[in-house]
């Protein structure tokens, strides 16, 4: 198969960038897309020119560092899958690609695809946890049953990977999906009930901080989340979020 | 025989822990908060590590790679972690998780350091559940659990095909605690270049920030590496494309030894390799094999016809299959440990019975556990006499809820849908059982430098048996560092800040930075990639599933000619002091040039077949492994010198086994 890729070049986050235009042949049907991009570098090297710089690690869809903005959608094209999941079969030969970074005012750009989204982990950092220290003393783990529905929705929230792609989807972009997902893993669990109001305030007001846009309930989040995580999330943590605000000491 | 001390405390097995524990010296909070503590890598092993030493007061430094410590590649486990909490009343206990892991380690691995993690796996669940980690659970709220290969309980907890994700999204959210509250402070985007050690101890690191290209230098009083395993040396593996042994390395080249650096897991049960730019391969879980029925054609014209896509596997009829490992292992059937299966499988492939378009993959068949399952829920929703479709829907449906994301993955990948069809699968390597040589303290031949998790050698001997990684990770991180960093620690209350203007550190920097330079004024023309690929086939063909002498020599003398030309013909884009993958990968290839020699070296010193190890002179007529106790019951520990990775030289620490019997492994 042959395609012509227009890929943002960015040289730093004060560049202003600009799109190049690239062919690659050469490639099977059964490449993911990230090792056509490698193809791709690899033809760049030999022309002297710098390879496009993109972050991606396990390949596996589970890392959650691959974040391309493919023909328009954040992974591309299909459902349910990271930019590393994603092969080229799902192209026809001869298209032309048009690959962007994710785009956000709280995720700025590194380099070329590359972009900084070290908000969420400082959204994390407001309260996505238990305060629990490490101790060879805690109660057995069977001491509290946990209705099965709950703990199995509980998980659903928790397989968010933290790409991004629901911010980079948002037209606000908006990361309230992402920080429902981690609310609601542990609104769902007796253990994070203790800390359930304080930590749904401080995780809304980093997010803010943050610069990440409002919700206005599009849905598109949803629609693009690789995990399929639910929007349901969001409704519950404006649940807890309104309860919280009216109930804080 | 041995030069290496273990430090393994005195007394019965089951009290060594404890009693260790007890005469531990402590560091007072007082003083706790004058020492600093560098943690490399964020994976299970890391961050555990990292939130536990700052809740006990140390400042810490964590660094990783990648842009946030949440996606190291722990995260990439699916199937589960072991404990031994008995909660099925099915006979577990310590001593069964202790004697489990030595046997399914082929008696390789240390007694002592093995029966500690039997000991403390139970509080590690406690501790994820406390956490709000997510794990199965049945109708009645309580904590589900299914086997693995190579032991007959049920002792693995799971969070469906994604634990690895749980459990480090778990100790994640621990650091990131940490993190907010000024007690660690994390470094992402930087790896560690070099180790630097001050009057002969581990005092700090050479890092580079990976986005401005700069080299820093961060000194400590303690260095942690948790830096996982090396599998990419066989550029194909299932580790995360970063995933690289230069951080190990550096510190094998500064005096750390390298143990059993041979002992690899190749894992039966991946996606095939299918083409030349493949990149790496994707696992798909050993809890497949409570379910999956793994086969070959009988006959190899059938063989031959399934490859040439003249028939389809589901038109072959039951006769004329060859289930071989429910024929040659009847005990444990498709449940064998993972070095068992493999080679199995890589038997009945060379054997001309293969089924994809390579010959390299064998199947995993779904259809029975789909009629078993279904014919089940037609009998609880009282159906009586179920059509064959209708008992097809219901166990569909029930495999769909065990492993539906494994089988998504799985048809993402291959276009494939293996409900319908079966899954195609070969062996890929997928974890590293050797690494740094480690005491009883998880500490190494350096003072001040200790390894964690994957990175160091003790747990699994010649052979890791399924959900036990997670476990390891996690008990050196939480469990056993927090107390054994802490006696090192002890005597350095007086030391003070270690300066970073110190000549060594100055040393370690301009190393670091010539060799980086030399790479990027290198008048090269070939991409590293290509070094990388080349280094992987050498390592798959002669140092892979099967080795032998002449092999394994060939090897070191490609290899050793390989690491000429890399120096002479690689070409390096970009510059210095800028974001530059091409340099981040230069450097890590480099180091598993070294690495791959040495693995070489150790494999053909080990005249033995154990575990993931097999050397084709020492086998059964019936093609088991045959291990040599009386000579090869040792840990081989590497030390560097003369600045060549082959001139290594062996340091034997003897294997005691005073609790369990040394007898040849059967799962027959």
């Amino acid at each position: 198969m042959k395609f012509t890729l227009n890929v943002w070049r960015q040289n730093g986050p004060q560049d202003k960038g600009r799109m190049e235009t690239y062919q690659v042949d050469q490639v099977s049907d059964d490449m993911s897309f990230l090792e056509m991009i490698d193809v791709l570098n690899e033809q760049l090297i030999g022309q002297g020119i710098d390879p496009v710089v993109f972050d991606h690690d396990c390949r596996e869809g589970i890392c959650g560092m691959c974040s391309m903005f493919i023909n328009g959608e954040a992974h591309g094209p299909g459902r349910g899958v990271t930019t590393c999941q994603l092969h080229m079969r799902e192209f026809s030969d001869g298209d032309t690609i048009t690959i962007e970074p994710f785009r956000a005012k709280a995720f700025p750009v590194i380099k070329d695809l590359m972009v900084d989204r070290s908000a969420f982990d400082r959204i994390i950092q407001a309260g996505g946890y238990v305060s629990v220290n490490t101790s060879g003393n805690l109660p057995d783990a069977n001491a509290t049953p946990i209705e099965k529905p709950d703990a199995d929705a509980a998980f659903d929230a928790a397989t968010c990977i933290g790409c991004g792609a629901c911010v980079a989807t948002c037209k606000n972009a908006s990361a309230m999906l992402f920080t429902s997902a981690k609310v609601s893993q542990f609104a769902l669990l007796p253990q994070g009930q203790v800390e359930a109001a304080d930590r749904v305030l401080n995780m809304v007001k980093q997010m803010d901080l943050e610069g990440f846009g409002n919700c206005t309930n599009t849905g598109a989040c949803e629609v693009e989340c690789p995990k399929g995580i639910s929007i349901e999330n969001i409704a519950r943590m404006n649940r807890e979020y309104l309860s919280a605000s009216l109930t804080s000491k | 025989m041995s030069t290496l001390n273990a430090h393994i405390p005195e007394g019965p097995i089951a009290e060594k822990w404890t009693k260790h524990k007890a005469k531990i010296p402590l560091v007072s909070p007082a003083n706790k908060r004058q020492i600093d503590v560098i943690v490399v890598g964020t994976g299970l092993a890391g961050s555990s590590a990292a939130a536990s030493l700052a809740e006990l007061g140390y400042n810490v430094k964590a660094f990783c790679f990648q842009d946030s410590p949440r996606r190291a590649h722990s995260i990439a486990a699916q199937g589960g972690i072991n404990a031994a909490k008995n909660y099925q009343n099915d006979g577990d206990s310590t001593f069964r998780l202790f004697y489990d892991t030595i046997k399914g380690g082929d008696y390789r691995s240390r007694e002592a350091n093995v029966h500690r993690l039997a000991e403390v796996s139970a509080n590690i669940i406690d501790q994820c559940v406390a956490q709000g980690v997510p794990f199965a659970r049945d109708y009645g709220g309580q904590l589900d659990n299914r086997s693995f290969g190579g032991v007959q309980v049920s002792r693995t907890f799971y969070a469906k095909g994604q634990t690895g994700q749980q459990l480090l999204l778990g100790a994640y959210s621990a650091l990131s605690r940490q993190i907010a509250k000024g007690r660690v402070k994390m470094y992402a985007r930087h790896e560690m270049v070099d180790l630097v050690l001050v009057d002969g101890k581990a005092r700090g690191i050479i890092a580079r920030d990976l986005v401005s290209g700069e080299l820093e230098r961060h000194s400590a009083h303690a260095v942690l590496l948790c830096t996982g395993g090396y599998g990419n040396v066989f550029y194909l593996s299932t580790n995360a494309m970063g995933s690289n042994v230069t951080a190990a390395w550096k510190a094998h080249r500064k005096g750390a030894f390298m143990a059993n650096p041979c002992f690899t897991q190749i894992h039966p049960t991946c996606i095939p390799v299918s083409g030349h730019f493949q990149s790496k391969l994707t696992l798909m879980s050993e809890s497949l094999r409570n379910d999956g029925r793994i086969w070959v054609p009988k006959k190899k014209e059938d063989a031959e016809a399934i490859r040439a896509g003249k028939l389809q596997p589901v038109q072959l009829a039951e006769e004329d299959r060859d289930y071989y490992l429910e024929r040659r292992y009847p005990a444990f059937g498709n449940l064998v440990p993972r070095d068992v299966a493999s080679r199995a499988a890589k038997e009945r492939c060379d054997a001309g019975h293969g089924v994809n378009k390579t010959g390299e993959a064998v199947y995993l068949d779904f259809a029975s556990a789909i009629e078993r399952y279904g014919k089940e829920a037609a009998h609880v929703q009282g159906l009586h006499q179920p059509s064959p479709e209708k008992i097809r829907e219901l166990g569909e449906a029930i495999v769909e809820s065990k492993y539906g994301n494994l089988f998504q993955m799985y048809e993402k990948i291959t276009a494939q849908n293996p409900y319908k069809t079966p899954m195609m699968i070969y062996p890929a390597v997928h974890y590293t059982m050797g690494g740094i040589w480690v005491d009883y303290n998880l500490m190494t031949t350096v003072p001040g430098l200790f390894a964690l998790g994957e990175a160091n050698f003790s747990d699994h001997g010649a052979n890791r048996l399924g959900a036990s990684a997670l476990m390891q990770g996690l008990a050196d991180g939480y469990f056993v560092a927090p107390y054994t960093v802490g006696t090192y620690l002890a005597d350095d209350i007086r030391t003070g800040k270690i300066s970073t203007e110190l000549p060594e550190f100055e040393e370690a920097e301009k190393a670091a930075r010539e060799r980086m330079e030399k790479f990027l004024t290198n008048p090269g023309t070939t991409p590293v990639e290509v070094f990388h690929r080349e280094l992987g086939k050498i390592m798959w063909d002669q140092c892979g599933m099967a080795r032998n002498e002449a092999g394994l020599k060939q090897a070191i003398a490609d290899i050793r000619a390989l690491r000429e030309r890399f120096y002479k013909e690689v070409k390096v884009p970009g510059k210095m002091h800028e974001m530059n993958p091409e340099l981040d990968k230069a450097g890590r290839v480099a180091d598993f040039l070294e690495l791959g020699e040495l693995m070489c070296l150790d494999a053909l010193s080990r005249e033995e077949s154990c575990g993931g190890h097999f050397r084709e002179e020492f086998q059964s007529e019936e093609g088991e492994a045959v291990r040599r106790d009386d000579e090869f019951a040792y840990v081989a520990a590497w030390e560097f010198s003369d600045q060549d990775p082959g001139k290594a030289k062996l340091h034997k620490e003897a294997l005691v086994f005073e609790n369990v019997k040394l007898i040849t492994r059967s799962y027959k």
